[in-house]
């Protein structure tokens, strides 16, 4: 057998997985990224990772309800069979990394320690101190260094992907980067490219991301013909330090340890928090959602704090909206130990001490649901067909997208603690299927002609040269940078209006009309960092038209994507045959909805008029038939009843049908 | 209060910022000024993305923006480090409220000086991660397969393990450190990319492996799993460069922004050569018997 060559752009979790499993297959692995891999964003996740274990089990726990939360936090959105797989391997991802040695918290008697994360009533989380994404990438980091010393793998650290190359078919085969450093530009022959490159959080100007997560790599791949998927589900977290550079993450792990968000009753109460009475206290998310308290998904806990201080006014100081996130009420001791990393973030950032202090946080751009569209191969337990050469791999053939960058996982709306599992489960599972990819295809990596490398270097070369030397226009990239993140966070983020995203779609046009001609205040040709972020620039516009124009178009509410106008209310009436029939209508109208819109919002990129063109694609929701979404809805019970005659009503009647398909 | 402890009583309305900017390895090294709009709640990075967008010099001079390094400007990715007000660390969470309350008049950064400069702020840290190589710093298990969980582990031993593992191999320790000089070696005529690079390898293997590697070599000997290469990674510990370069200045633990112990990982270092290295050489002395036995 040949030897199998791979390359591997991004070293986050997904990334670094996908190498060391493919390097234990014996595939060299040329992998790329923009940092130093042990630096990719992978370490600012704090909370934990997601498995059912041995004590959530006896509490009635499974595989199977963690992939129903999954599904339903998700609003159905979430393709079902991926989410199965994964949900059955957290358990073994989790004994993995335990494994590998990552320092996960302990119980007294040495087991791994668990906590409860939102949209769950179940303790499924492990984690490490508060910095769990850290230490899962620091693993992972380590193995691919090994793997590096023994000859696997060979990193190409601080380079810039520029796009895949694909042959007269179609077929990806490798990628064209470069060097930051150099400048030099050129070619990674490859029997299968990886892009695992993470989200898009640049788009929104400051949000809870690294300075490099501008989803330019996914952008082009995206504009090199690659489906994108659910750009318009971006997931705002609930509990966010407000800054200047960023909007640094306060985990949800502070709520799961036990921490309270609150707003005093009366506005801008002027009292220190610790002189307010709990009388005068609003805990508005336990006072709303009872079951869930302050662990209730996060848009919906992003949501009630926006209200809270937009449309009631009670915004904890009045230049600026923040609500409390209170631990005070908590043992030092037991804060230091498992939150630690988070509350020193705050004090280092702050110059408050949590531990004593109630915090102040604010909402922020924190995730990307959607990303680059991929297959998989459904098994016929409804989970994934182990091996098989489809499983994540893009509309382009031999290009593979896993992690943050794909789109088929979390649906409308992502659960804490499910983005780590979702990483490495996508990176390790897809060894196989590219190997088996790899087996079966008659030109590899070394056959690639040289023609068809020479093409693909040569149309960089000419935009970089471009670039430097200028269109003659002089829009700065700083400048426009900050422009889009402006209009982004006006119009895309917790609460959308038609209008607003109208407006905001033809903002976007005329910023990329003027990123294309922007001038570079450095035109050298060393470690120029101007022309990579100019680069990067122009490339975020074409995924934020996608964004905007699957918001327009997504008349409806569903996970993180809200439109006020497009809201289902909440059931009026009290007399209770009126409150049945008007759940009937209720349920008969989220049946029409769905219809229309549970599908995948599916963008192709038309560079001919520089705009996406949007289609929609069904969602694989063959093994939990989506139910509506109902945490803290008035008239939820009836509404429940109602659906679920229904449900069984439905069952019924596919039993009796003869077996057909 | 949401900033930190208000300052507002005379709040500049510009702050002058004094870069060293070198444009490539091997130039000479020039300062360069330059005046920023204030605004609260700023911190080194927002200053360099304030001059990044400006790129003009007090005098109105265009110049090239200051190249630097920066990922996730919350202290947990190790990027950031240089030399800020003559102290090495993280730009992220150098606050610039703070840095006027030490200095009103300017704020001055340069890159760390014991890495080959790339350019301006930007430095060149492969040899920190080539330390950990020399040392094996990974857990060395038989596959990634499903092979079940690892150990049960005692909450105390991962007490001690955590802080350890949350070293971000920024750097800090070895900008501080009297024993770690810096290398910079340039590919020279005739020699290509491949034999350049087996020179530096040489050179980063035989010099002193600082603070850093040193706490990760004991992070590993303690774990269950990890205990396996104990004795390589002590050789390693024992080797040219190794624990014994140490002059003990514990500057390291001084200058951790993580403030990991790495002094009493030094220590326990130490202590764990000295005792094989005797070990060492009774077997050594051995082994050289049976050989004369067999001659």
């Amino acid at each position: 057998m040949a030897q199998h060559r791979v390359v591997v752009v991004g070293g986050g979790l997904a990334g670094l997985a996908a190498t060391m499993k493919l390097a234990e297959l014996g595939v060299k692995v040329d992998l790329i990224s923009l940092t130093p891999v042990k630096r990719s964003h992978s370490v600012c996740a704090q909370g934990g990772i997601n498995s059912c274990n041995d004590q959530t089990r006896q509490l009635g726990d499974s595989e199977w309800k963690h992939f129903d939360d999954t599904v339903y936090g998700g609003d159905f959105l979430n393709h079902q069979p991926p989410c199965k797989e994964m949900a059955f391997w957290a358990p073994k991802v989790i004994d993995l990394m335990d494994r590998l040695g990552v320092p996960f918290n302990r119980t007294g008697e040495g087991f791994i320690d668990r906590r409860r994360f939102g949209g769950t009533l179940y303790k499924r989380t492990a984690f490490a101190g508060a910095t769990t994404g850290q230490q899962l990438l620091y693993a992972l980091d380590e193995q691919v260094r090994r793997q590096e010393s023994e000859g696997m793998v060979k990193k190409y650290e601080f380079w810039d992907f520029l796009g895949p190359i694909q042959d007269e078919t179609g077929r990806c085969r490798g990628v064209v980067a470069q060097d930051m450093v150099s400048m030099e530009i050129r070619a990674f022959p490859a029997d299968a490219a990886v892009v695992a490159t993470g989200g898009n959080g640049l788009l929104f100007g400051k949000s809870t991301m690294s300075v490099f997560c501008t989803g330019s790599a996914a952008s082009r791949c995206f504009q090199a013909g690659a489906k994108f998927g659910n750009g318009e589900f971006i997931q705002v977290h609930p509990t966010a330090i407000p800054g200047a550079d960023k909007l640094r993450l306060m985990s949800e792990s502070a709520r799961g340890e036990g921490g309270r968000v609150w707003v005093p009753r009366k506005p801008h109460d002027s009292r220190s928090p610790k002189e307010i009475p709990q009388a005068d206290r609003s805990y508005f998310l336990e006072e709303r959602y009872p079951k869930y308290g302050n662990l209730v998904p996060r848009d919906i806990a992003t949501r009630e704090i926006f209200d809270i201080c937009v449309n009631e006014g009670l915004s904890v100081e009045t230049d600026r909206m923040c609500v409390y996130l209170d631990l005070t009420h908590i043992p030092k001791a037991e804060l230091d130990r498992k939150l630690g990393g988070i509350l020193e973030i705050y004090e280092k950032f702050q110059g408050v001490d949590p531990r004593f202090e109630p915090m102040k946080i604010f909402p922020a751009v924190h995730y990307s649901m959607g990303g680059l569209w991929a297959d998989y191969v459904k098994s016929a337990d409804g989970g994934l067909l182990p091996g098989a050469p489809r499983n994540q791999m893009t509309n382009i053939e031999g290009l593979y997208a896993i992690g943050e960058c794909d789109y088929h996982y979390h649906g409308a709306n992502r659960l804490g603690a499910n983005s780590l599992l979702s990483c490495i489960f996508s990176g390790l599972f897809i060894g196989p299927s590219i190997t088996n990819y790899a087996a079966n295809q008659k030109g590899g990596h070394a056959e690639l002609p040289s023609s068809v490398i020479d093409a693909s270097v040569a149309s960089q070369q000419r935009r970089h040269a471009q670039l430097l030397k200028g269109s003659g226009g002089d829009e700065n990239p700083y400048l426009i940078h900050q422009e889009l993140g402006d209009v982004m966070t006006r119009s895309a983020t917790v609460v959308r209006r038609n209008d607003q995203l109208r407006e905001a779609i033809a903002q976007v046009d005329d910023l990329h009309q003027r990123a294309l001609r922007v001038s570079l205040s450095d035109g050298g040709n060393w470690t120029n960092q101007n022309v990579i972020f100019a680069k990067a620039v122009q490339d975020m516009i074409p995924v934020a038209k996608t964004l905007l124009h699957g918001a327009l178009q997504r008349d409806e509410c569903r996970g993180a994507h809200y439109k006020p106008a497009f809201e289902k209310p909440s059931l009026t009436a009290e007399e209770p045959g009126e409150r049945r029939r008007q759940a009937e209508q209720w349920c008969d109208e989220f049946e029409a909805n769905n219809r229309r819109f549970l599908k995948s919002t599916i963008a192709v990129w038309d560079s001919n008029s520089n705009q996406p063109q949007i289609s929609y694609e069904d969602v694989d929701t063959s093994l939990i038939p989506p139910r509506p979404r109902l945490y803290g809805l008035v008239g939820a019970d009836v509404i429940e009843e109602v659906w679920k005659e229904r449900a069984a009503a439905r069952a019924e009647q596919k039993a009796a049908q003869p077996a057909t398909a | 209060m949401i900033a930190p402890a208000p300052l507002k009583q005379n709040q500049p309305s510009q702050i002058r910022v004094r870069v060293l900017r070198q444009d490539g390895p091997g130039q000479d090294p020039y300062w360069q000024l330059f005046d920023i709009d204030y605004e609260r709640e700023m911190n080194v990075i927002s200053v360099l993305q304030k001059i990044a967008a400006k790129a003009t010099t007090v005098d109105g001079k265009k110049v090239s923006p200051v190249a630097w390094d920066c990922g996730c400007l919350e202290e947990v990715c190790g990027s950031c480090t240089m030399v800020i007000n003559g102290r090495v660390r993280q730009s992220c969470s150098a606050l610039v409220d703070r840095l006027l309350q030490d200095n009103p008049d300017e704020i001055v950064l340069q890159p760390m000086t014991k890495f080959p400069v790339v350019r301006d702020l930007l430095i060149d840290r492969q040899r920190l991660f080539n330390s950990l190589k020399r040392v094996k710093a990974w857990v060395p298990v038989d596959s990634y397969y499903n092979l079940g969980p690892g150990e049960r582990l005692p909450r105390v031993d991962q007490e001690r393990a955590y802080p350890l593992s949350q070293c971000m191999s920024c750097g800090c320790c070895l900008e501080a450190c009297p024993q770690f000089n810096k290398i910079e070696l340039t590919q020279e005529a005739g020699e290509t990319q491949e034999q350049f690079e087996a020179r530096k390898q040489a050179a980063y293997d035989t010099a002193f492996i600082g603070a850093h590697a040193i706490s990760q070599a004991m992070l590993f000997n303690q774990h269950p799993t990890g205990k396996a290469l104990a004795g390589e990674r002590l050789d390693a510990l024992m080797g040219p460069g190794g624990v014994a370069t140490c002059g003990n200045a514990q500057n390291c633990v001084a200058v951790c922004p993580k403030e990991i112990p790495l002094t009493t990982s030094i220590a326990r270092a130490g202590r764990a050569t000295t005792v094989a290295a005797i070990k060492n050489w009774f077997e050594g002395s051995g082994e050289k018997k049976e050989q004369r036995v067999g001659e």
